[in-house]
């Protein structure tokens, strides 16, 4: 049994961002004037402070299994602190612009944030449960942060409600795991689940486990919730929702897949073949028909999260590399290209449709030029680096034997390319003047950090591959 | 390292990134950020250019393997590496890209519009093709290969002609549907091999029923840059709406990028594929000598019936590549050379015409000998060059391809020869109706004879035209050795089954 010291020492990344979160909430509450500047920049050095911590706390299983830290977890979590804390930094300005500068938003990242690092070391199916409630709640009221538009409730209650529902289907199955299998510690159900074929209850269990995350996830066809939410939640909110919990649902979802079920793999792989060849097929088509950017980014999302399912269907330690590489340039490029979206502002209103990006390059060129790295490289055009992590998965898909996962892989993405180079088109060929307002100095920076980040990894890939190599190889042991 | 200390092939490579970088950075007033960004793109592809024949006099032409080799780790776990170097073939290639490239710049001095992002976009399609011949490594060939599109995309859809945003799009997608297929075919021999070395690959057998699919995917993706008929449709509208500069690369260097990833990796990766694809390429290649060449001949407008002319050239060198002989090979590698450098002297003259605010329909000019002499003279220069006069470039190239053709197959050695009578017809018609004629309107003689410009950029290539037509072998010995080796390792691919069934008998 370790000392409290000890235990305390591990959790100093989740105590910083829970007892930090109420901090500022009450520093919120008891100020006269509104404190959603301040809040923000603390929400943001608190963000910095847990990395930091998150990088120097070694590897430990606490509490019985209930929580688990590893080079995994620590690979993962750095992705949701980045994704988080650029997410805040694109709130400030456009949330006092659009008069919702409330101080609880940057509180309730926070404790979102702290749900997803939870999920993410979840080492039981309670904890797993809890910590994805915790992040699920407070996204719900950020979808809604809105409140008086009625495209932001519509947004926030349709999240709910198709949540709860998911959240509903992943507590059943739980239920029958725990049923059939007489556990919820996943090195214990490890152990059982190897000791002979698993019952239908089981499978039936792990099937509505993977629903319920596949939901999260939003791969199709659990993704209808997306294009509406991304549409109708504050474009900072959006900008959250497309980073943070993407990273926490998939190592969430590679955690439990290939923990616990791992000796399963031939009875759920097909279900990930499925969903990822869905994602990719839906993300390419839909996407074509879309005006509104923020929808086109929706299905956008749907269509990567197929192409990183694609590393898990593998299950191999080079495909649990391969996805988060990938899920790591998503990342990346998803602020960046939403740093870019909510730079669409004329006449103090932000504006949305592809069209009013028409004439973008001669009138704002750097700008232009960082979106269109960001849609060449979401296209998967090389030397861009969404082109590496689309290398990364087909080699995995391939090498697992995988071969027609890769080749309807390449073949959505030629697709894709298509509506990626529209906007390419509409910046650069089309005549107009966007006459956007003078985009704030936080916006440009996550555009700036986005596109540069995504420009040059081709040069220095090493850092990001070893780091994911190192997290694959501790995952699966 | 190589055996000249330093990475020279990275320095050629990356040098026009430096140059963009500095570009990049320029601010400042309208005029000055133009006149700077020109002369600092200028220079910069001068000094690649004084690497380039550098890299050419300290390359052992002796050697058939890679030279200049740099090989670096760099995507781990994956096994991807950056592995450059240069065999005799390549190296060809590589100084036709540093020679032409300054000309296209020098050609660019007109471009008034965004001075500062085009020159960007030049510099970076240098370190593209550039890269993409010195790639020893398929991963790092399929990045260089692919980022081609982009600054060619914005260089023809931002500063090309009227209907420059339908041929930039078809431009884009026609290339991208053909690469896809190659990465395709690429995961795949990667996972054969397990590695993507290119040398490796080279002496890694392929079943000869997998080699058919392999090489489908490589025709789909070669063919379509090197505009092998009938996937050239793209080519017209590209070369027709594209500016000058950008015309020039496309039609000089881009149309190789194909022909190159025809000889480096469909011949000797996949030899039973392309010795039982014979017939079609033959039959492509005579259909675009032929029917591109009656094409060629209907045009109205000079620099489409430029544009045509490169097609129907294409149809030699496609030919050629597929005799298999060593003549052919050769003749093929000649004919890249001496194409990418007439086809850029005759886009010149017709943008000469054009920076004159002369339209280039044919029917509207004529008698430029008597007023422009001297672009008189190097017009036909380029334009016999282009037909195969004997003593120029153009002419060595399709002797070798055709003697080369005689050896495996009279009748296509016949119909390509044919080409090249038809190749003189469209050619006279065009000097006829340019330079002959009866001056079509009043305007025409007032025109200007050339400019000192104008002067820079023809004379190199008119002295190219001369040396590659006088003096060929200083030119051939470089690819002698890794030619006779490709063939060789050709026919010894071919005659190991047989021998592998008589064992086995």
């Amino acid at each position: 049994m370790m000392p409290a010291s000890m235990i305390f020492q591990m959790l100093i990344p989740e105590f910083i961002l829970g007892l930090g979160g109420m901090a500022l909430l009450i520093f919120g509450v008891l100020s006269k004037s509104n404190k959603f500047t301040a809040c923000t920049t603390g929400a943001v050095i608190l963000l910095i402070a847990t990395a930091c911590f998150v990088i120097a706390t070694p590897a430990t299983i606490l509490f019985g299994g209930l929580f688990q830290t590893s080079d995994f977890t620590r690979y993962a979590d750095l992705l949701i602190l980045l994704g988080a804390a650029m997410a805040l930094i694109l709130s400030v300005d456009y949330n006092k612009r659009e008069d919702i500068d409330r101080f609880e938003y940057p509180v309730l990242v926070l404790f979102a944030t702290l749900g997803m690092l939870v999920m993410v070391s979840a080492g039981d199916l309670m904890t797993l449960y809890l910590g994805l409630e915790l992040q699920s709640l407070a996204l719900y009221i950020c979808a809604a942060l809105a409140r008086d538009e009625l495209r932001s409730t519509e947004a926030g209650l349709k999240y709910f409600v198709l949540g709860a529902l998911a959240s509903g289907l992943l507590v059943y199955g739980i239920s029958l795991v725990y049923g059939f299998g007489g556990t919820t510690n996943f090195a214990a159900l490890a152990h059982e689940l190897n000791r002979g074929p698993a019952g239908y209850g089981t499978v039936i269990g792990i099937v509505f486990v993977l629903v319920g995350l596949a939901f999260k996830l939003s791969a199709a066809p659990f993704h209808m919730w997306t294009p509406d939410v991304y549409e109708g939640a504050p474009t900072p909110v959006t900008a959250l929702f497309g980073t943070a919990p993407k990273v926490a649902a998939i190592a969430l979802l590679m955690s439990v897949m290939l923990g616990p079920f791992g000796h399963l793999l031939g009875q759920w792989q097909m279900l990930i073949e499925i969903l990822a060849v869905v994602s990719m097929l839906l993300g390419s088509l839909a996407a074509i028909g879309q005006t509104n950017i923020k929808r086109l980014m929706a299905y956008s999302s749907i269509g990567h999260m197929g192409y990183a399912l694609i590393g898990l269907a593998a299950g191999t330690e080079a495909g649990v590399q391969a996805t988060l590489v990938y899920i790591a340039i998503y990342v990346v490029m998803s602020f960046g290209s939403f740093a870019c979206i909510i730079a669409m502002r004329r006449g103090g209103r932000q504006v949305e449709t592809i069209a009013d990006l028409a004439g973008l390059s001669t009138h704002n060129p750097g700008y232009a030029l960082a979106l269109a790295v960001l849609m060449w490289s979401m296209a998967g055009i090389p030397p861009l680096s969404g082109f590496f992590g689309k290398l990364y998965v087909f080699s995995a898909a391939i090498n697992a034997g995988l071969t027609p996962l890769a080749i309807i892989g390449v073949l959505t993405s030629v697709i894709g390319a298509f509506y990626y180079l529209r906007v390419v088109k509409v910046m650069y060929f089309d005549a107009g003047n966007p006459n956007f307002d003078k985009t704030a100095g936080g916006v440009r920076f996550v555009m700036a950090v986005g596109a540069i980040a995504t420009a040059l990894l081709v040069f220095i890939p090493g850092p990001l591959i070893s780091a994911a190599h190192a997290a694959a190889r501790a995952l699966m042991g | 390292m190589n055996a000249l200390g330093f990475p020279i092939l990275s320095l050629i490579t990356f040098l026009p990134l430096a140059g963009a970088v500095i570009i990049a950075t320029l601010s400042g007033a309208e005029p000055a950020v133009a006149r700077n960004a020109r002369w600092i793109a200028l220079w910069t592809s001068l000094i690649v250019l004084a690497l380039g024949i550098f890299l050419w006099i300290s390359f052992d032409p002796a050697q058939a393997g890679f030279q200049f080799v740099e090989d670096h780790a760099w995507f781990t776990g994956v096994a991807v590496q950056y592995h450059l170097g240069v065999d005799g073939i390549s190296l060809l290639l590589i100084l036709l890209t540093v020679f032409l490239t300054p000309i296209a710049i020098l050609s660019s001095w007109p471009v008034t519009l965004r001075v500062k992002e085009f020159m960007i976009a030049f510099l970076l399609l240098e370190t593209m093709t550039v890269g993409m011949f010195a790639a020893l490594d398929f991963v790092l060939f399929y990045i260089f290969f692919e980022a081609v599109l982009l600054p060619m995309y914005l260089i023809i859809g931002v500063w090309g002609g009227p209907k420059r945003i339908f041929a930039a799009v078809k431009f884009f997608l026609f290339t991208l549907a053909g690469s896809v297929l190659m990465l395709l075919a690429l995961v795949w021999m990667w996972r054969n091999a397990g590695t993507t070395d290119i040398p490796t690959l080279l002496h890694t057998p392929i079943p000869p029923k997998i080699q058919i699919w392999l090489f489908v995917a490589f025709l789909a993706s070669f063919g379509v840059k090197a505009a092998v008929w009938p996937l050239h449709t793209w080519l017209p509208d590209a070369y027709g709406e594209a500016p000058l500069p950008g015309t020039i690369m496309l039609a000089a260097v881009l149309s190789k990028m194909g022909a190159y990833g025809f000889l480096r990796f469909t011949v000797p990766m996949l030899p039973q594929a392309s010795a039982a694809a014979e017939p079609l390429m033959f039959t492509l290649g005579v259909v675009a000598v032929i029917y591109v060449s009656l094409v060629a001949l209907a045009q109205t407008d000079m620099k489409r019936l430029i544009a045509y002319s490169s097609v129907a050239h294409m149809g030699i060198i496609i030919i050629g590549i597929f005799t298999f002989t060593v003549e052919g090979i050769e003749g093929a590698l000649f004919q890249m050379l001496s194409h990418g450098i007439v086809i850029a002297g005759l886009f010149i003259c017709s943008g000469i015409l054009l920076a004159r605010g002369e339209p280039l329909l044919l029917s509207r000019l004529g008698g430029l000998a008597a007023r422009m002499p001297a672009y008189a003279a190097l017009l036909m220069l380029f334009a016999l060059a282009s037909m195969g006069l004997p003593g120029t470039s153009g002419f060595v190239g399709e002797i070798l391809v055709i003697v080369g053709a005689m050896r495996v197959n009279f009748w296509v050695s016949l119909l390509g020869a044919t080409g090249m009578v038809l190749g003189a017809a469209y050619m006279l018609v065009m000097l006829r109706a340019v330079l002959f004629d009866k001056i079509a309107r009043p305007e025409l003689g007032k025109l200007q004879d050339l400019r000192p410009t104008e002067w820079a950029m023809l004379v190199p290539l008119a002295v190219m035209v001369m040396w590659l037509g006088i003096y060929p072998s200083s030119f051939t010995h470089i690819f002698d050795a890794p030619v006779t080796a490709m063939v060789q390792s050709h026919v010894a691919a071919l005659a190991q089954p047989m021998a592998l069934a008589m064992v086995t008998k």
